[in-house]
């Protein structure tokens, strides 16, 4: 796209279940300047033409995930996208796809949280009086830490699930996001609670459905791989179901530094309030 | 809650044997001029006395039912996803498993008698 470029035309679908029977498409021509991302473009749309508007963003730097959206026809993050990078001065945008829709580009990602919630993305161990009431840190290495790593840069955008062929036909499919996260934890060298997830993996809410078109891989836009997750956490499944996998106890705790005391002057790290 | 993994463990496990069997019957047809050992008569691996000979012995009409069910297996296992993908309701779902079961041991059934059948007829010539 040229760089002298000086507008740029945004075609938005719009819906509000009070007032439309369908979602209906709008095009808004804007100015352009160069380093523009599809989100500041949004907002220019919103101050000139259409302030009733929808979506969702926050930090506005590919952290949050908030801004997740349809654009030009593949799934990403609005504030993440420079206009330039599209290759043409049509900026299609609309809500990811495979969610309900609650306002013009806003998905209704209930579905994608409660699939992740049921998975218990989370640590667990047995010894809880140790989780409520930490006492240290618990041990793991680097290269225990590599084992996830890359699943742990997961910030819930939904892309992956809105691009899944799988999740767009099967709602009873996890997606890609829940299941990339549940494998996380099970990959995680402090976590003890693979047999509490492994009953529900091993049903209908695990991976088998995924028929590894990799698609969840292609559009993320943090790198994570969650197609690969996918396919790591069937090899562990199926080992566990074989009684292959060797069962590993979750880490104990590190041991602390000895010998170093608290510099004068620094006070005390407040109480844990969570 | 464990019928999902179970299948799909049995997928692959099918696939395996799929492998090493297809791989096998490759191999006779088509390397016969390598593994002679499986043409006794000499010629082509699909002349009747090659046939004959190969269904005397146990070893391939064993082979030839292992085959048939690792690969109704793994087919119709592979078309049953399929069928769910196109998110059919519940009591289809369930319909879809047992129509597939059931053409799946209808079929084996056929097979398996046809490959000990071959055996029978090979051994009394």
């Amino acid at each position: 796209m040229s760089d002298t470029m000086h507008e740029v035309t945004y075609r938005i679908r719009h819906f509000d279940p009070n007032r439309d029977a369908a979602p209906h498409w709008e095009e808004y021509r804007i100015p352009y300047a160069p380093g523009m991302t599809v989100l500041d473009g949004l907002w220019k749309v919103k101050e000139l033409h259409a302030p009733g508007l929808a979506w969702r963003s926050s930090c506005r730097m590919g952290v949050c995930g908030s801004c997740g959206m349809l654009i030009n026809g593949k799934p990403g993050l609005a504030c993440n996208t420079q206009i330039s990078e599209l290759g043409t001065s049509l900026v299609a945008v609309a809500p990811l796809p495979n969610f309900e829709i609650v306002r013009d580009l806003v998905p209704d990602l209930r579905p994608m949280i409660e699939a992740h919630r049921v998975l218990m993305p989370y640590i667990l161990r047995d010894d809880v009086e140790e989780r409520e009431n930490p006492t240290g840190e618990f041990w793991q290495s680097p290269e225990e830490l590599e084992h996830y790593l890359q699943f742990s840069y997961c910030i819930k955008c939904g892309c992956c699930m809105a691009a899944c062929p799988t999740y767009a036909t099967d709602p009873s499919y996890s997606g890609p996001m829940p299941l990339g996260q549940a494998h996380r934890y099970n990959s995680d060298s402090r976590d003890g609670g693979f047999a509490a997830r492994r009953e529900l993996l091993f049903g209908e809410k695990g991976p088998w459905r995924c028929h590894f078109a990799g698609e969840c891989s292609r559009v993320c836009p943090k790198g994570v791989d969650p197609a690969k997750a996918i396919q790591l956490m069937k090899r562990e499944l199926v080992l566990s179901f074989l009684r292959l996998r060797r069962a590993k106890c979750p880490s104990g705790l590190a041991k602390k530094p000895e010998g170093i005391g608290r510099r004068e002057g620094i006070p005390e790290a407040p109480a844990p309030t969570v | 809650m464990m019928r999902d993994a179970k299948l799909w463990t049995w997928h692959v496990a099918a696939g395996i044997v799929i492998l090493v069997f297809l791989g096998l019957h490759m191999a006779i047809m088509h390397l016969d001029e390598i593994l002679g050992i499986f043409n006794p008569a000499g010629g082509h691996p699909i002349d009747w006395e090659n046939v004959v000979a190969r269904g005397r012995t146990v070893f391939f009409p064993v082979t030839y039912i292992l085959l048939l069910g690792a690969a109704l297996f793994h087919g119709l296992y592979g078309l049953r996803n399929i069928l769910l993908e196109l998110n059919p309701p519940a009591w289809l779902k369930g319909a879809i498993g047992v129509v597939l079961l059931l053409v799946g041991l209808g079929l084996f059934a056929l097979g398996a008698w046809a490959a000990v059948a071959s055996h029978t007829l090979a051994t009394s010539l």
